[in-house]
């Protein structure tokens, strides 16, 4: 594929992707760590007393 | 053939320049604000504790709810928010953000919030939650905003849900005393939105919404506001008759309450060809003085009472 078949991005809209890709990374991050502190404080020690 | 064209046109298919920021900016960062401060106080008010991490996830959740509605809000009110002075710089009527992308953003936070809620802390809180989302972006915004004077009074209910939703959400239920709280805000919001009405009328006509000033006229709102002013007071003192605060509430809170009374009486006081509308303006900027107050009040009250409580012990 040539250059001329891709969308170009401008730079506003460069910044503005990245921008957006950092807020969605910290959010998704923020996402899996209050899930897995909510899972302990919700279920305590006992949530690793499981049988195998 | 190449798949995408440069030269295809903005409506075919458009690059979005919105940032974090104007996303952000959907949220209305001051409102939620005020949610999150309300929901807070209805936490530490309750008689009991919850972890204090799922304290934090309860209200982050309350807040991420509250600013999904802001953002729903502002996708299907972009129209009058495009020729009003105080809305036409949101991220929707000033191009950053499209229509969809508010829209999408706005249910994907609901339902986020509302199974977070459910999940982690408890499922009446979560049901309440919903339903203040679902009050303010279809009761309010969608129906009654652009059909009756009465709009912000029943739509109030929606901001003053959250003292409730933080109480049920320690509690698992909701008790009179979350229900007072909740009155004091709804209460509050009819004369705090009619005052801003009063000196944003030309605003609210251009955009064709029905408010109270450009309904029934200055004269008769202000007399609203008044009475509403009338009811307030003793509303917000109520905490203290009831004996769920100390006489240190009370007295705040009688205070506080007088002087919306004094603020609202010169608003009732203000000749029609008052321009500037100084008693108007006055009178809105104390409102949000007066709300803060009082729930930074009851949430001294309840903080000191609880360390007297524990140093009892």
């Amino acid at each position: 594929m040539t250059d001329k078949e891709m969308v170009t991005l401008t730079e506003s809209q460069q910044k503005a992707r990245r921008s957006r890709n950092i807020a969605i990374g910290l959010a998704l991050a923020a996402l899996v760590i209050i899930f897995y502190l909510a899972t302990i404080a919700k279920f305590g020690p006992a949530i690793l007393d499981r049988p195998l | 053939m190449a798949l995408v064209n440069n030269r295809l046109d903005d409506q075919a298919f458009r690059m979005s320049e919105a940032t974090a920021g104007d996303f952000l900016a959907l949220l209305k960062p001051r409102v939620m604000s005020l949610v999150v401060f309300t929901a807070f106080v209805g936490m530490v008010a309750a008689p009991v504790t919850i972890n204090p991490f799922l304290a934090i996830v309860a209200i982050l959740a309350i807040a991420v709810g509250a600013g999904a509605s802001g953002a729903l809000n502002m996708w299907y009110d972009a129209d009058i928010d495009a020729v009003m002075t105080r809305t036409a710089k949101r991220p929707v009527p000033m191009g950053k953000v499209s229509p969809r992308e508010a829209l999408t953003f706005g249910l994907v936070l609901s339902v986020l919030s509302v199974m977070t809620l459910g999940v982690l802390v408890n499922w009446l809180s979560a049901a309440l939650l919903a339903f203040t989302i679902f009050f303010y972006a279809v009761i309010y915004t969608m129906w009654l905003k652009r059909w009756t004077p009465q709009n912000i009074v029943i739509g109030g209910a929606a901001g003053a849900l959250p003292p409730m939703i933080g109480w049920a959400a320690v509690t698992g239920n909701v008790g009179f005393e979350s229900f007072v709280l909740f009155l004091i805000t709804f209460l509050w919001t009819p004369p705090h939105f009619w005052a801003l009405a009063l000196f944003k009328s030309e605003d609210y006509e251009r955009a064709g919404i029905p408010m109270m000033p450009n309904v029934a006229g200055a004269a008769s709102t202000r007399r609203q506001i008044f009475a509403y002013s009338l009811l307030l007071a003793p509303v917000g003192v109520a905490p203290w008759l009831l004996g769920y605060t100390t006489a240190g509430y009370g007295v705040v809170s009688l205070a506080l309450g007088a002087g919306f009374v004094w603020y609202a009486w010169k608003v009732l006081r203000m000749p029609d060809a008052d321009k500037a509308m100084k008693p108007a303006k006055a009178l809105f900027a104390y409102s949000l003085l007066y709300l803060f107050a009082i729930f930074a009040a009851y949430l001294a009250d309840s903080v000191i009472g609880r360390a007297v409580a524990l140093g009892g012990v």
